[in-house]
This record gives structure tokens, C-alpha cells and sequence, in this order.
């Protein structure tokens, strides 16, 4: 059995990771492996693993351990290692402030509040889901709207169901997910309203979670009212023209006691913020360099806290270079600073990271505005890479070699994803 | 031509390409040709799909004493798609008392697939 409360609280560290889920724990690990003595985890659940626990589906884990893992066994896998590894865990605990100094600010169920000093912050909050209020639903505002990741743990973790006649909006793999774990639950699920024309969840999750359960998927459509007292009673639907603007004259009343949210993610930064870092308007994140660092000396970041992932298995690669670079930083081995910045350019919504170094291999993940099939990824003039197809919903994953950059001289790549 | 043709219509999972697949078989249900595949795996995919849909099943049970309500669980190999809904009925009246440990089994071959319910977690005592 998973345990790992520290019985006390030490006055300093070679590293405090704020937050406890997969970018927390790969980070911690990585610190470890990269030497560094003293790592904490703060994590404000009961048991660290962030939102895996109540990822019961599979298909965790095809990259980095090479097998198809349901989420909580990902997170055991991962939790038995920061273990194994002498890191301590602070459950039921978040920071509450972190100064410039670095000295941090924690509040813990079972030692009150204590001020650390740490050498090196990695930060891995992860991020939140979107509500409502992000895409201003006119209406009432009863009971029986909620997020589907919230629905997914009244389900998988609480044993509790949110309704009987489900709406869902919005076609992110969550809210496919959740359209057929409901399902299995006896729950009636109505259909999925996707106000894009295409959907934005994965295949995968389209055929398994929609298809195999004739549950309709309607693109092209929003909810523009909702209606109830106490409890919801009835959404109103619309389609939406090419400009997303809804045809009210089209619209259609559905009855329901439940409207899922499946909206998109936003980046958890309010300590982010707090230390004034360099944020990315696109991401919501902190700028990072190539080791992860933010515009902060020795406070690092990773995992959707730095831009939303959509597979874990790139969370813990991108943070376990994070927690290596802050061990690095603790045991005084700086690497030298970038010296190329990467520009999002043509179908390209964000680069991460910010920039690159032209002495060393990095890998830098994109994601692009627009669905094209047979298209490359061309990088300045100095690097093009064919690719099948790019999707929104799915991020690109390049790999930068030295050598491509054996004779560029400049101290800028715009990156562009193109048709052949 | 011998026989009855019959057309049938399959998304490919297999990337975000989506293929449309389109399989058509004969009346002793045999596959004749397959379409709209632009790589093997999406051959395979219909093939396999069209003659033997299998899923894995993830879901929960409930859980008494444990650190959370319920129990996340697993079948221990994919289960005909058309018996997923069993499945889960034949899960709604189990509850497990914690300590529990990952990969224990919690009920043999479940609605007679010959498939196991296996934990995917830890449950601790609370």
C-alpha cells in the first residue's frame, strides 16, 4: 500500500514541486536522477496522482511504458517510483505564496502553515477546467450544470451520478468519455453538441464512447439557454452558421436534469502570476526555455500548467527534463543560455519551449490552428519534416538535432506547418 | 455474381485520420473487399472490427472502507462489444471490502466472457 507522509516538515530543500499529479511526480523523479538531495511534493488531494485516479479508461501510457494502462495505474506505477526514489509527499497541502527569494509559503491539514526555503521550484499545477461563465450560456442557474471532469469524479471517485437525462456540450475527449461512462452507469445520455465541424476529441474516443453506443454527435451546434428553478429542466440547441453565430430560428428545446461541460482547459497559474513570470498569451503558461526554466532563476515549470497536453505519456517526458534541469541548477551545473527563440508562424498556435539552443537535441512540441493532411513542418530554412496530417486536438512532436542547426547563424526560427 | 453483397461502414481508430472504411462481405458473411484504408492497419482494423469488435471494459465497483467510494476495475482481456453493457450490469450489485491490492481479481469470468475483473488500483484502509 501507497503511503509517504513526511512526519515533519524540514526548513529547506533542494527542490519544492508544487502539485503532486504526473508533470509533480515525473519532475521529482527527474531531480532525484539529476541529484538533487531534499525533494518535496506539495499536492492538495489526500493522495498525489492529480486527475488520473479518476481516469479509469485506458490508453495511458502507449509512449512511455509501451502498454495500454488504465489512468490510476499509471499513477501507482508513477507513485511507487517518487517513493522508491526518497521523495517526500505532503498531501493535503498546496503553496500558498512563493516569494523571490524562493522561500515558500505551505499550508498542510497536519502542520498548519510553515515557510521552506527552497533551491529550486519546479511548478506543476496543472490546469482547470473551463465553466460556464468562460462561454456566458444565457439562462438560469440551477443545479445539474457541471464540468464532465467533475462528473467524473462524483462517478469514479465519490460513487455518486449527476443526473438520469444527460446533455453534453462540447466534444473534448472528457466529454466523450464521460457520454459513455454514463452510459454504463444506466444514465440516459442525449446527445453531444460540438459547436466546431469537426469534432475535437480523439477517434478513438469518437467510435468507442459515441459510436458503440448510438449516442448522436451533433457538429456545427451550441446550447443557447438553459432552464430550471432549482433543478436544470431543459437546454435550448441551436446550429451555428460559418461564423459560430447561432440560428435561433433553427433552435430546439431538449429536456434533461444534467449539462455536461467538456469546453476546454486553462493553465493553473495564479502562483505563476504571483511571481510575475513571463506568461504566453496563446498557452496561458510561462515562458520556458529549452531545460524548462521560467523567466525566474531556478523556478521551472511542466506539464499543463506550461500548455494543455492531450496525452499523460508527453506530461511526464517534457517534466521529467524539467525536474532534471532543476537538479542541475541545485548541484551548479548551468548549461549555457539559449540562443535561438522559436515564432510561431503559418498554422501555428504556440511553441513549446520559447526557445532552443543550437548545441544540443531538443524536443519541441506545437500545436497547430487548423486540420491539413499531407503537410510538413518546416522550421525557418534550415529543417523541413514531412508529416501525414496535422489535427488541432492532437499535438506535434518535432525533434531538434544539432546538426540542423550547424549552419544557421541567426538568433530566430519562425515555425510554420504547411501543405506539400 | 454469387450471392447477396452487402456494404458495411467503419471509422479507423487507429489516428486522427479517421479513414471511412467501407467493408463488404457476402452472404455466408465472408469479407470480399475492403475500402477506404489509406494504410494496413486501417485493412486490419476494418477486418477485425467487421468480423470481431472487442472492447475493453473499464468501470468501477463499490467500495466499503476504503479511502474512496469506489473501486476503478478492468476486464482482463477484451470482452465482443456487443457484451459491454452486460458486463457492467453484471457489476452493479458487487462491492468489495478495502484493503484491496492492484491486479487482485474481483470477480471470475464475468457474464460468462472468460474474462476477470481485475483492481487497477490500491485501495488502503481509510
Amino acid at each position: 500500500m501507497i503511503t509517504g507522509r513526511p512526519s515533519h516538515i524540514a526548513g529547506s530543500y533542494d527542490l519544492v514541486v508544487s502539485g503532486g499529479g504526473p508533470a509533480g511526480m515525473a519532475a521529482a523523479i527527474g531531480a532525484r536522477k539529476a541529484g538533487a538531495g531534499k525533494v518535496l511534493i506539495a499536492d492538495r488531494e489526500s493522495q498525489a496522482g492529480g486527475i488520473l485516479w479518476q481516469c479509469i479508461h485506458t490508453g495511458f501510457g502507449l509512449h512511455h511504458f509501451k502498454e495500454d494502462l488504465t489512468g490510476p495505474e499509471y499513477a501507482q506505477r508513477y507513485l511507487e517510483q517518487v517513493l522508491d526514489n526518497g521523495i517526500d509527499i505532503l498531501s493535503d497541502a498546496l503553496v500558498a505564496d512563493i516569494d523571490r527569494g524562493r522561500r515558500i509559503k505551505l499550508m498542510s491539514a497536519d502542520h498548519g502553515i510553515h515557510v521552506v526555503e527552497a533551491r529550486s521550484v519546479v511548478l506543476a499545477m496543472g490546469s482547470r477546467e473551463r465553466t460556464r461563465g468562460a462561454i456566458r450560456i444565457p439562462g438560469d442557474r440551477p443545479s445539474g450544470v457541471l464540468t464532465a471532469g467533475l462528473a467524473q469524479k462524483f462517478v469514479n471517485i465519490k460513487g455518486y451520478l449527476p443526473g438520469r437525462r444527460v446533455v453534453i456540450l462540447g466534444s473534448g475527449d472528457i466529454g466523450l468519455i464521460m457520454a459513455r461512462r454514463l452510459t454504463l452507469e444506466g444514465v440516459e445520455v442525449e446527445g453531444v453538441y460540438e459547436i466546431m465541424p469537426h469534432a475535437n476529441g480523439l477517434t478513438r474516443n469518437v467510435v468507442q464512447c459515441l459510436h458503440d453506443f448510438d449516442i448522436p454527435l451533433h457538429l456545427s451546434h451550441t446550447v443557447v439557454h438553459i432552464e430550471g428553478r432549482e433543478r436544470l429542466r431543459k437546454v435550448t440547441v441551436a446550429p451555428v452558421d460559418d461564423d459560430l453565430e447561432p440560428v435561433m430560428a433553427k433552435c430546439r428545446d431538449i429536456p434533461c436534469d444534467t449539462l455536461l461541460l467538456s469546453i476546454g482547459l486553462i493553465p493553473e497559474n495564479e502562483l505563476s502570476r504571483q511571481l510575475n513570470l513571463r506568461l504566453d498569451a496563446v498557452t496561458g503558461g510561462p515562458v520556458v526555455d529549452s531545460s524548462m526554466e521560467t523567466s525566474m532563476d531556478g523556478v521551472f515549470a511542466c506539464g499543463n500548467v506550461v500548455h494543455i497536453h492531450d496525452l499523460v505519456d508527453f506530461v511526464s517526458q517534457e517534466s521529467v527534463l524539467a525536474g532534471g534541469s532543476a537538479g542541475d541548477f541545485v548541484g551548479g551545473r548551468r548549461r549555457p543560455a539559449d540562443n535561438i527563440r522559436l515564432i510561431p508562424g503559418d498554422n501555428v498556435a504556440y511553441c513549446v519551449p520559447h526557445t532552443i539552443s543550437s548545441n544540443r537535441e531538443h524536443t519541441v512540441y506545437l500545436r497547430v490552428r487548423r486540420p491539413v493532411e499531407k503537410c510538413q513542418v518546416r522550421l525557418g530554412d534550415v529543417y523541413t519534416k514531412k508529416l501525414r496530417y496535422v489535427f488541432p486536438a492532437e499535438m506535434v512532436n518535432l525533434k531538434v538535432r544539432p546538426r540542423f542547426l550547424a549552419d544557421f547563424s541567426g538568433d530566430a526560427l519562425r515555425v510554420n506547418v504547411e501543405a506539400r | 455474381m454469387a450471392g447477396e453483397e452487402r456494404v458495411f461502414h467503419y471509422l479507423c481508430i487507429d489516428c486522427p485520420l479517421g479513414c471511412r472504411l467501407e467493408v463488404t462481405d457476402d452472404e455466408a458473411k465472408a469479407i470480399v473487399e475492403i475500402r477506404g484504408f489509406t494504410c494496413k492497419k486501417g485493412k486490419v482494423y476494418g477486418a477485425q472490427e467487421h468480423t470481431d469488435p472487442r472492447r475493453m471494459v473499464t468501470t468501477t465497483v463499490a467500495a466499503e472502507g476504503g479511502v474512496v467510494a469506489r473501486l476503478p476495475v478492468r476486464t482482463s482481456a477484451s470482452v465482443p462489444r456487443d457484451r459491454v453493457l452486460e458486463v457492467c450490469r453484471a457489476l452493479s450489485g458487487v462491492t468489495v471490502a478495502a484493503p484491496v491490492a492492484i491486479g487482485q481479481v474481483i470477480v471470475t469470468d464475468v457474464a460468462n466472457t472468460g474474462a476477470d475483473i481485475v483492481a487497477t488500483r490500491d485501495l488502503p484502509v481509510a
